[in-house]
């Protein structure tokens, strides 16, 4: 019986180099996200908890008053896209890191895209089709701008 | 016979003749970058601050969603933000995301910055130290807006 032993030097075989590295662009989106994000989480902290009346002051025609401005339009999308897609895929590595059992994490990461996906779908058509003088509602609920009906 | 070859295996008396360097284990474990000490720390700290933030992000996101429901829907919910127990919870998340801000721009120092990983254990400290400063900015005014009228 004979026996194949591999040649010792064989060039090793090549795997052919994937042309788009999920892994790769995973970590630098991890970064080049997570320095935006510090500019609009303390932007946002600082306007809504820390400037004026704090949390107190938080209420529908607060928030009217600022998602009837591009500016904060243009800022919360960023923050909701950014923040969203940098947690999700933070959580995708933990549950590559604990979850030993393939079936959990299929159902793991299913749930996490499945919930992102969702969200900024919900949170872009919130941002876009926000009317903040909404017919039938009482005036004492709306921003100061409101045309009085 | 036995006591022969046991003999020929024990380590040979070290001659007298140089000071030999004295190598204890130390008491507490140096650690590497990753394991033991501020690098192993700063890490589960920022998984940990990760997981809740994201948590709170889905929660936040719905409840934000309540604006296009009604201004009564929004507001019933937001109210119940106002509340001392909710003013806890919120110090306790920017207190979250300051940690997790400032060590993730450490991370980001250590991966690009040529002399990163030789700093990193300074490093820790400065974010302690900067999340310091930012927690004494942020906790008395947001003391003064829940517990107190201004
Ligand atoms: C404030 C700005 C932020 C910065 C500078 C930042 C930075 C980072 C960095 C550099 C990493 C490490 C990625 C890696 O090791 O490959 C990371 C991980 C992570 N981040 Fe952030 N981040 C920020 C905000 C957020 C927010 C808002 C969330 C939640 C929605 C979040 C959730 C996570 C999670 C879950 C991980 C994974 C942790 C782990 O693998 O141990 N981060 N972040």
């Amino acid at each position: 019986m004979s026996v194949t032993i591999e040649t010792p030097r064989a060039p090793r075989t090549v795997r052919r180099p994937r042309r788009f590295n999920v892994e790769k662009w995973g970590w630098i989106y991890m970064r080049a996200s997570g320095v935006v994000l510090v500019v609009l989480i303390f932007g946002h902290l600082f306007v809504n908890l820390v400037a004026g009346q704090g949390v107190k002051a938080i209420d529908f025609a607060f928030v009217g008053g600022k998602l009837s401005q591009p500016f904060w339009q243009i800022w919360d999308t960023l923050l909701l896209w950014l923040a969203l897609i940098h947690g999700a895929n933070g959580m995708r590595t933990i549950v590559n890191d604990y979850a030993s059992n393939r079936l959990l994490r299929v159902i793991f990461k299913g749930a996490l895209i499945a919930s992102a996906v969702v969200l900024l779908v919900l949170g872009t058509l919130v941002i876009y089709t926000f009317d903040p003088c909404p017919a039938g509602a009482s005036p004492a609920d709306l921003a100061s701008f409101c045309p009085v009906k | 016979m036995p006591e022969k070859s046991a003999g020929a295996l024990a380590a040979p008396k070290p001659e007298k003749k140089y000071p030999l360097p004295k190598i204890s284990a130390p008491r507490v474990p140096r650690g590497t970058l990753y394991r033991g000490r501020e690098g192993m720390w700063s890490w589960v700290l920022h998984r940990i601050t990760g997981v809740a933030i994201f948590f709170f992000l889905l929660v936040h996101i719905l409840d934000t969603s309540l604006v296009r429901v009604s201004p009564e829907a929004y507001n019933a919910v937001i109210n119940t933000y106002k509340t001392p127990i909710m003013g806890l919870g919120e110090t306790a998340l920017v207190a979250a995301i300051g940690f997790h801000a400032l060590n993730g721009l450490r991370i980001i120092l250590i991966d690009f910055w040529s002399v990163g990983t030789k700093h990193q254990r300074l490093m820790f400290w400065i974010v302690i130290g900067l999340w310091i400063v930012l927690l004494i900015g942020f906790v008395p005014r947001q003391f003064m807006h829940i517990f107190g009228g201004a």
